[in-house]
């Protein structure tokens, strides 16, 4: 089999057309927000999210209702509830999260267990991105849409709150308020990304692409580019080897994803020593 | 008139009465959950274009003050008026210099961009910054003397140029009061003197500057006037003599009490 069959052959099946370009519309959503993530430290809340989308997930599936229109709303309520609790000062930001997080969870699992049929929640918790549907594609497409303009039209309100938010307050701005917006933008995110690599796997995609792109750039735009090139080249890379070794897509799309990272470092190890190696050369 | 697109939905344009930079009125500030009040009636008038120090001992209320007239904490008691008007109305023509500490230097973001930072009260929600505003952004790059670290990764500066860098974005953002929370401590000689340079000019441009310092030998050569704070209490006011007199006294109290 020649290498252009390996990339191309399987696209002759419909359901690997739309897994790709499903890949393609999540990995390009978590991997832009993951930016922030990454550089707000927000990976656990990140976490956190996509577990707590799980009872919306359940109580959806259980009642007939759309499933991917429970996750979004569990995932906004979620990320609106974290922000409510990071504002009050009772419970440490970590614990309040780690509460919830697990509550949630666990819920969704007693949830779970209640019924018969347990096939479709492993799908839940390990991603099923063949499996996608023409409706859950044109929803991914929308919250692609939505999450990338919103960052593009927040994107100096975003990216001064992160850094400075004292002098984003003296000049009028709310931080906590562009935090929730995150949040919610990252509810938005792990909906999809839970259909891809599932619940117990989503932080990875918003997270490594992000981490492995700040290895390569010290600026934000050109991190969130090169973190948005690499989760898709790892989601179109991952799918494919987990259809042609017939494994996990998801856990195969996560294990690319963090490969990439693993160059990314090597990368600007190398370029370091290199820069070095000159600077001694030139002195 | 020229309409300032707000953050917040109360920056206005300047109104025409001359009224004085900052007039506190038994202004009590109090943090959550501490027993005193941090800032304990404090009654003070800065006029316009003055360059006024605060000077005291290591929680006194220098700081405190200062983040309650860049609007950063809420007053509990009396009356606080920037420009003759509420903190918060006039957010473009106030520059807060926090200490370095209270911002992420590791992140990826440029010194130039760090200080076009400061043109964003100017733009508000969905306006990106225009040529006009990157080269006021440079302008004061290069009167800090950093234009050639502006490509730099902000973490990459040392302790001055970071300082520096700060200020620049205060004089990018053409603010009419400069809020500076102890701008000269342990930063470099060259820090000092484009610092004391720019401050002297921004003066003779009819701004005004308030900085907390612990300074004392440059007071007379450097301020018009000077605050002593206590405890969150004024205790002493002037460049003169007295007020030295008075704050050496405390300075020697405080290390004998220490000491004990």
């Amino acid at each position: 089999m020649n290498i252009l069959d390996w990339f191309l052959a399987p696209f002759q099946y419909n359901f690997m057309r739309t897994a790709a370009l499903a890949g393609v519309l999540v990995s390009l959503t978590c991997a832009s927000l993951g930016a922030y993530v990454v550089l707000r430290r927000m990976a656990f809340i990140g976490d956190a999210l996509a577990h707590t989308v799980l009872p919306g997930l359940v109580i959806a599936y259980l009642n007939r209702w759309n499933m991917t229109i429970g996750a979004v709303l569990a995932g906004i309520a979620t990320a609106l509830g974290i922000g409510w609790l990071s504002r009050r000062r009772e419970v440490r930001e970590d614990t309040a999260i780690g509460i919830l997080f697990t509550g949630m969870f666990a819920l969704g699992i007693l949830l779970m267990s209640s019924v018969r049929s347990f096939r479709d929640f492993t799908h839940m918790l390990f991603g099923y991105i063949v499996g996608v549907t023409d409706a859950q594609l044109r929803l991914f497409a929308l919250i692609a849409l939505v999450v990338l303009v919103v960052l593009m039209l927040l994107h100096k309100e975003l990216e001064l709150t992160s850094f400075d938010p004292t002098h984003a307050e003296v000049i009028g701005l709310r931080p906590d308020r562009l935090r929730d917006v995150l949040l919610v933008l990252m509810a938005l995110a792990v909906v999809g990304a839970i259909q891809a690599v599932g619940v117990v796997l989503t932080s990875a995609l918003l997270i490594v692409p992000a981490a492995a792109a700040a290895m390569l750039t010290r600026r934000l735009a050109p991190m969130m580019v090169f973190a948005s090139v690499i989760a898709v080249l790892a989601t179109l890379v991952g799918l494919l080897a987990s259809y042609h070794l017939d494994v996990s897509s998801g856990a195969t799309i996560v294990l690319t994803c963090i490969v990439c990272f693993l160059a990314a470092w090597g990368l600007r190890t190398l370029r370091e020593q290199l820069s070095r190696t000159r600077r001694a050369s030139r002195a | 008139m020229r309409f300032c697109l707000p953050y917040s939905g109360r920056c206005r344009e300047q109104p025409p009465t001359a009224a004085p930079a900052l007039a506190a009125q038994g202004v009590v500030v109090r943090y959550p959950g501490g027993a005193r009040a941090a800032l304990d009636g404090l009654d003070w008038v800065v006029p316009p274009g003055a360059r006024v120090a605060l000077v005291g001992p290591n929680g006194a209320g220098k700081s405190t003050l200062l983040k309650a007239i860049a609007g950063l904490l809420p007053i509990a008691a009396g009356s606080l008026r920037v420009f003759g008007a509420p903190v918060g109305a006039f957010r473009h023509r106030v520059a807060y210099l926090a200490q370095r500490g209270e911002l992420d230097w590791n992140f990826p973001i440029s010194v130039r961009r760090l200080v076009l930072t400061g043109r964003y009260p100017h733009l508000g929600w969905l306006r990106w910054p225009t040529r006009a505003d990157w080269r006021l952004a440079d302008e004061a790059l290069a009167r800090l003397h950093l234009l050639d670290l502006a490509e730099r990764q902000i973490g990459e500066l040392s302790g001055g140029q970071q300082q520096r860098a700060l200020l620049a974005r205060a004089l990018a953002q053409e603010a009419d009061l400069l809020l500076l929370d102890e701008p000269l401590n342990a930063v470099d000689a060259a820090t000092r003197e484009v610092v004391s340079a720019v401050l002297r000019d921004l003066q003779r441009q009819g701004k005004t500057v308030i900085v907390a310092t612990h300074d004392l030998d440059r007071l007379q050569a450097d301020f018009d006037d000077a605050l002593f704070l206590m405890d969150g209490q004024v205790v002493a006011r002037g460049v003169g003599a007295v007020g030295e007199r008075v704050h050496r006294a405390w300075l020697d109290n405080h290390r004998a009490a220490v000491a004990v």
